[in-house]
């Protein structure tokens, strides 16, 4: 597949301004978003289990050029969402699609290495369908996919592009999520959630690589979290503080989030930030029978107004 | 030799439970899935062997840090005037200054770690300016340094002057032998922090042990490149849009790697107040956000990522070398590479750098790195005294 999908790319890149995908990274378990804007750089693409950031999050800084972007199934749906909102147009971009079988969290490999080998250590890797060796100095340690994978594919209803201009290979079978994560999660006490909480949130360095990452969050330069004027948020070194900016961050995704993980993934102190998002988007399904990323033809719920919402019953209650 | 002792596995947590009593101990532990430095708790654990996430540099440099805390003593809104009460009484505002430091040591940092000092030093405690505030967390503070005995493939302290076994800005380099820990004290401070009976003498054959770790350490690093010339190269680039441009595109322009770097000192200052009271607060800031060069006017002269990239990178292996008598201000730890989010590589950055130079000018003369006279003049842009001094500084 990486031959043919190198193809789509050189095939697409005259006509934009370049390719956005995945490259080498600096070390044997990580690639690199990459952009590709010679055919001869294309040989360095890179794509499989290694594909982890989702290359949507650069699409906005692109306006006005067209540009052509390779995604798994989770960031085309960042894509349609961000046309969807207005962020993206159509026409300026060309997206490339394939049947994504899944990422790998880095976190989760460093879990499989043990407490005396680091992420760090890893010399060189191969990944075979369903497993992953790494070596480690003179040793090898091989893992199953199955428990290297990101824990969002494990729930992927989407694993081929929602919207392409060329899809290279055969469509791959969804998967349906039910939430069990979160219904675990919430079988906790609600005092037991915010312990568990704030005990997170108190190691967040407040670097918002979180908000930064994500796809559809577009203010950056004019967040809330550190506008000066106004003043809107703390700036101590507080867990209250930092609890708050992820409630606001997970109140402006609610019902826009696809929930591509990336905000978790981009922590780098590891807080699972993505669960707020989560418990929002299983209520813009509940409230608003509204799945984000799935159709550019839609308004997010919060963005419109509707007299009566499908699943909300208003009267004769 | 003499003053060197030994700390068996056993009583490490013993010893720095000791030290706490009278003393704040910041400790490495896991969180999660990060090692971060924590006031030490037995409860909660030590980690000595993975390396931390974060750096130390907050045991001197706060992530928010109370410089005073004030109150106006005017009335609540609405509560009755007192008789007698002259505008200026109620406009007056009390100033309190924060409490002291408390005596510090910050046990099993990283050699690179201690870099974070060689940076901070001359900033705040510079010739022409001092800040208390450092000053007296930086005198209050001792150093264990903890030796590496793996490297990661994204160190390169070798790089950069630095070593898995730095005793720079150390006051006690401590190594883990088999059974034990070898804690040999580099300055006077770090000797008298040594006074416990948990500590025993050394036994004579530790030293050659350690040493052999070390040099296991620095081996594995690999062989550095050449660096030299690099704060012309990079003032040569300064104008060079389409070299910032590809060095960026993947860049998120979070905080991540500026926050998590020992060596980086931005701060920026905020008044946080509720009701009446309030504190004023140093912040750590980084030059990665817009925010950080937005100016009063609502001009921005670095409102692209690009422009905040060339300025971490040529901050670090450029425009600080010139201030600082050739000192380079990365330490070479990695963290801004291993927890980037979109795998920016300062390395290749820098390696980049000297190719593009090269390829765009002759290689410069060899010349001594520090004073700024005798290098090559820098690119038309940078030269104003605004523009090459950071903020605090730099
Ligand atoms: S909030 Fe997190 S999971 Fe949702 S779209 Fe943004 S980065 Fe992706
Ligand atoms: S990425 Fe993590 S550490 Fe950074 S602001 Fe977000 S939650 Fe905090
Ligand atoms: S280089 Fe990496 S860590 Fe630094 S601002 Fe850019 S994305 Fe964030
Ligand atoms: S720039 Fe990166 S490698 Fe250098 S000291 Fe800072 S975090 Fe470490």
């Amino acid at each position: 597949m990486d031959d043919e999908l190198k193809g789509a790319i050189r095939k697409v890149l005259p006509d934009v301004d370049c390719v956005i995908g995945w490259g080498p990274g600096p070390d044997p378990l990580r690639s690199a978003p990459f952009f590709m804007r010679k055919p001869e750089e294309v040989d360095a693409f890179v794509v499989g289990p290694l594909a982890v950031n989702n290359p949507a999050v650069f699409l906005p800084e692109y306006k006005g050029k067209k540009v052509g972007i390779v995604v798994k199934g989770c960031d085309s749906r960042s894509v349609v969402q961000q046309i969807a909102e207005g962020l993206v147009k159509r026409e300026e971009v060309v997206i490339i699609g394939f049947p994504c079988s899944g990422v790998v969290d880095i976190q989760k490999i460093a879990a499989q290495l043990g407490q005396d080998i680091e992420p760090g250590m890893v010399t060189s890797l191969s990944i075979s369908s369903d497993k992953l060796t790494v070596n480690v100095k003179d040793t090898a340690k091989t893992m199953d996919m199955a428990d290297v994978r990101a824990d969002k594919c494990a729930s992927c209803q989407y694993p081929n592009a929602v919207v392409s201009d060329e899809f290279v290979g055969t469509p791959k079978e969804g998967k349906t999520d039910d939430y069990a994560d979160l219904a675990a999660f919430e079988e906790k006490s609600i005092d037991e959630r915010f312990a568990f909480w704030e005990q997170e949130m108190s190691r967040c360095i407040r670097c918002y690589a979180c908000r930064n990452a994500c796809p559809l969050c577009v203010c950056r330069d004019h967040c809330v979290a550190t506008s000066r004027e106004p003043h809107w948020l703390n700036q101590a070194d507080s867990t209250r503080e930092k609890l708050f900016f992820q409630l606001i961050h997970a109140t402006h995704l609610a019902g826009r989030c696809t929930g591509c993980g990336e905000c978790s993934r981009a922590c780098p102190v590891g807080i699972p930030v993505g669960l707020f998002k989560r418990t929002m988007t299983r209520a813009a399904a509940r409230l608003f029978d509204y799945q984000a990323g799935t159709n550019a033809e839609t308004v997010p719920p919060l963005q419109t107004f509707a007299t009566e919402e499908p699943t909300i019953k208003e009267r004769e209650w | 030799m003499p003053g060197n002792k030994f700390l068996a596995t056993a009583d490490v947590a013993a010893w720095l439970g000791e030290l706490s009593k009278t003393m704040r101990v910041f400790a490495p532990r896991n969180e999660g899935q990060a090692v971060v430095y924590r006031e030490f708790d037995a409860a909660k654990g030590l980690e000595l062997r993975r390396k931390p996430t974060e750096s130390a540099k907050h045991a001197l440099f706060p992530r928010s840090e109370e410089l005073l805390s004030f109150s106006y003593l005017r009335p609540a809104f609405g509560a009755p005037e007192k008789e007698g009460e002259t505008p200026s009484d109620v406009s007056q505002v009390q100033v309190k200054m924060p409490v002291e430091p408390m005596p510090t040591v910050v046990f099993g940092m990283l050699g690179c770690d201690a870099g974070s000092v060689t940076t901070f030093d001359p900033i705040y405690d510079g010739s022409k300016f001092k800040d208390v505030y450092y000053l007296k967390k930086r005198q209050a503070t001792v150093f264990i340094v903890r030796a590496c005995a793996e490297v990661l493939s994204t160190c390169f302290c070798n790089w950069v002057g630095g070593d898995p076994a730095n005793t720079k800005n150390a006051d006690v380099l401590a190594t883990e032998l088999s059974d034990g820990w070898l804690l040999q004290p580099v300055t006077e401070r770090g000797e008298k922090a040594l006074t416990s009976p948990l500590l025993k003498d050394a036994p004579a054959a530790s030293e050659g042990q350690a040493t052999a770790i070390h040099d296991n350490a620095r081996k594995s690093l690999g062989d550095a490149p050449n660096l030299e010339g690099i704060d012309a190269a990079l003032f040569s680039l300064f104008a060079d849009n389409d070299f910032w441009q590809r060095q960026s595109a993947g860049c998120l322009a979070c905080g991540t790697c500026t926050y998590l770097c020992p060596t980086c000192h931005c701060f920026s200052i905020t008044d946080e107040t509720s009701a009446r009271n309030g504190v004023r607060l140093r912040s750590w800031d980084t030059c990665m956000a817009s925010l950080y060069t937005l100016e009063a006017s609502g001009h921005n002269p670095r409102s692209l990522k690009a422009a905040r990239l060339r300025n971490r990178v040529g901050h670090k292996f450029a425009y600080f070398l010139r201030n600082n008598d050739g000192q380079i201000s990365c330490c070479g730890c990695g963290r801004c590479i291993k927890s980037c989010p979109s795998s920016v590589d300062i390395r290749q950055i820098v390696k980049d750098a000297l190719v593009q130079a090269a390829s765009i000018a002759p290689p410069p003369p060899p010349q001594p790195v520090a004073p700024a006279a005798a290098s090559p003049k820098p690119a038309a842009p940078v030269k104003g005294k605004g523009r090459t001094k950071e903020k605090a500084n730099g």
